[in-house]
């Protein structure tokens, strides 16, 4: 913070005077700010109201909404409160019995999270660098056709996703897969496969997956079509020969903040997934706990069972989870090898 | 990869041929669900039904339709009450977001007043959270409020949409120090500055952010499932959620679902088109540096 430069708001130099800030009461707020650095903070924070004020109506819904809730999650994860009498502090009773007996979670939860997130959200980020790395190689006039029909599906959100693959994916024969394999004779039986727990799960990951190519996929798009053309001419001469070669030394580097973005956004809606397998078969929970993810244990818990310190100990372990996660890919793609940190 | 017979020329024409069919079955793929669900809104009963399964519609009709409103013909909520939840719900969410976003993106990129790194620096680490994570604080907070049942239960929990103002923020960036410096110079107040210089220059921006705030409260079934106690303080979303349980197991409502999914789903898709190239733009910057 010391490093920020002259305390004068709005970049304006003082000789000039500055319209939007009183110039008398800041000149003596300034000298009487040598003595304190608390009150040479406060004065600062005098100096610049307007921008605090403008950034107030977000910081009021964001505090209330996201800030709090997170940390309330963290004190209530260490308590017992069923909503009713006030929460009574525990201790680390609720992780120890998430991680030691919590069969549900530890059975089922735990397992399928890691299955639908180890392929969802690296398989569907792949998915993603490719499918934008081939449309700009694309003529101009037919990349924004190709972006459309990817974006597309992610914008059948929620509900309407579900609507949309269900008669597909139907368990009768009337149901679009079925029919189309019985008739190429690959099955011999209709498959349940929505209901049936050993196929959910796949059902889950394709529909997602499907609908994974999102703003993070449209952000990889627009920084593969910002990179400066000079660096692959550059890079021919410097003798990069094959397609592989420029996309490891030239694509990726070039567009590592975009990468960034796009792995944060993959990670987040990865995570967040929760309803799909319950708009899919129908059932809550789904059918032998098959597409049962840590978010519908929190859901399970939280709104069905009323242990709400449980379920935001839960919480707490997801957004644990989700920390380590985007850690991972900021490691791999942050901005922080060129000063040797 | 290719032998290159010839010209560099050449090679990247076969090359892109070949992409170009890859990505045009991929495209097909993505897509087909989504032409699926414009015939099946259209499908009479008797083509809904029929095996072997059609894919198209053969006689297209407005019977699905008449059966969406003809669910709510003897509820006590007229569909078209929901319809006119959501309308509000995401007009005025676009319009706050949008707004408050802006706000708040100006100063964090041009001012650098105390704890603004500090500030941005937490907006985004939540970007990498989703408040699904946590909404039974969440919820706590939503009743101690006392915005329960309320529009504003619906709306305020999505104006706090840290990925807005990230990308303002981002885009803000661009603007160079001296345009903003030459404006108050020539005495313009800081609201006039923002106004005046700061809006319409990051036009694409608040575009794509307005996108996708349409899109968070347009499909948002959470607020109602927790929040919303009356049935008519209920978005449309929600109440496709409640026709479609169960689904899988019966195919009675399927014609109907389909439409009212149409319904949820064409103006996200109109909004898109129509904005783009806007949206790319603003993705340009979206880089997490």
């Amino acid at each position: 913070m010391s490093s920020k430069g002259p305390a004068v708001p709005f970049g304006a130099s003082p000789e000039r005077g500055l319209p939007a800030v009183a110039g008398g009461e800041r000149t003596e707020t300034r000298t009487r700010a040598r003595a304190n650095p608390v009150v040479r903070l406060l004065a600062d924070i005098w100096a610049w109201r307007l921008s605090y004020l403008f950034i107030a109506p977000f910081m009021l819904c964001f505090t209330a909404f996201i800030v709090v809730p997170v940390l309330a999650a963290v004190a209530l994860s260490f308590t017992y409160y069923n909503a009713i009498e006030p929460p009574r502090f525990i201790g680390w009773q609720n992780f120890q019995y998430l991680i030691s007996q919590d069969l549900l979670f530890l059975k089922h939860a735990l397992p399928n999270t890691f299955k639908f997130a180890l392929i969802v959200g690296p398989g569907g980020y792949v998915a993603a660098f490719l499918l934008a790395w081939m449309i700009a190689q694309m003529p101009q006039a037919l990349r924004k056709w190709f972006a459309l029909a990817m974006y597309t599906p992610s914008l059948t959100i929620g509900i309407a996703m579900s609507i949309v693959w269900l008669p597909l994916l139907t368990g009768d024969r009337i149901g679009y897969l079925n029919s189309i394999l019985l008739k190429l004779g690959l099955i011999d039986v209709p498959k349940l496969w929505v209901t049936d727990p050993s196929l959910l799960m796949n059902s889950m990951i394709v529909v997602t997956l499907w609908s994974s190519m999102g703003v993070g996929f449209l952000a990889m798009l627009a920084g593969l079509l910002n990179i400066n053309p000079e660096y692959y001419e550059a890079a021919r001469i410097d003798g990069i020969r094959s397609r592989l070669q420029e996309i490891w030394y030239i694509t990726i580097p070039a567009m590592k903040p975009q990468m960034l973005f796009g792995a944060v956004m993959a990670i987040v809606t990865t995570f967040k997934t929760g309803a799909i397998g319950v708009e899919l078969s129908g059932q809550n929970p789904t059918p032998e706990y098959a597409g049962h993810l840590i978010i519908n244990h929190i859901e399970d818990y939280g709104f069905i069972r009323f242990e709400m310190g449980y379920a935001a100990a839960v919480s707490v372990f997801l957004l644990v989870l989700m920390y380590l996660s985007n850690k991972l890919s900021w490691n791999l793609f942050g901005e922080k090898g060129d000063d040797g940190r | 990869m290719k032998i290159r017979i010839g010209s560099r020329r050449l090679a990247i024409d076969g090359f892109r041929i070949a992409v170009g069919v890859v990505l045009s079955v991929m495209a097909l793929f993505m897509l087909l669900p989504i032409v699926y669900l414009f015939n099946h809104a259209f499908k009479p009963y008797h083509e809904l039904f029929v095996y072997p399964p059609r894919f198209f519609v053969r006689e297209p009709s407005l019977q699905n339709f008449n059966e969406l409103a003809g669910v709510t013909a003897r509820a006590t909520v007229p569909m078209v009450r929901y319809l006119f939840n959501s309308v509000l719900i995401s007009g005025l969410a676009v319009a706050l977001v949008t707004a408050v976003s802006a706000l708040c993106a100006y100063p964090l990129s041009k001012h650098r007043f105390p704890g603004s790194k500090w500030l941005f620096g937490l907006i985004i680490l939540t970007l990498m959270f989703a408040p699904e994570v946590v909404q039974i604080p969440r919820y706590l907070v939503v009743s101690r409020l006392g915005i329960m049942n309320t529009y504003f239960g619906h709306i305020l929990p999505l104006v706090a949409m840290p990925i807005g103002v990230f990308l303002l923020k981002q885009f803000i960036d661009q603007i160079p120090d001296a345009l903003l410096e030459a404006a108050r110079i020539d005495g313009a107040h800081e609201a006039v500055v923002f106004f005046r210089i700061v809006v319409p220059i990051c036009m694409p921006a608040v575009a794509t952010v307005a996108i996708l705030a349409f899109q968070s409260a347009w499909g948002n079934t959470e607020t109602s499932a927790l929040y919303m106690l009356d049935e008519e303080m209920k978005s449309f979303a929600f109440f496709l959620s409640t026709l479609t349980n169960n689904l899988s197991n019966n195919v009675a409502m399927q014609g109907a679902a389909a439409v009212a999914a149409l319904i949820l789903f064409v103006p996200n898709l109109v909004l898109f088109v129509i904005l783009q190239s806007k949206v790319i733009a603003t993705m340009a910057h979206s880089g997490i540096k």
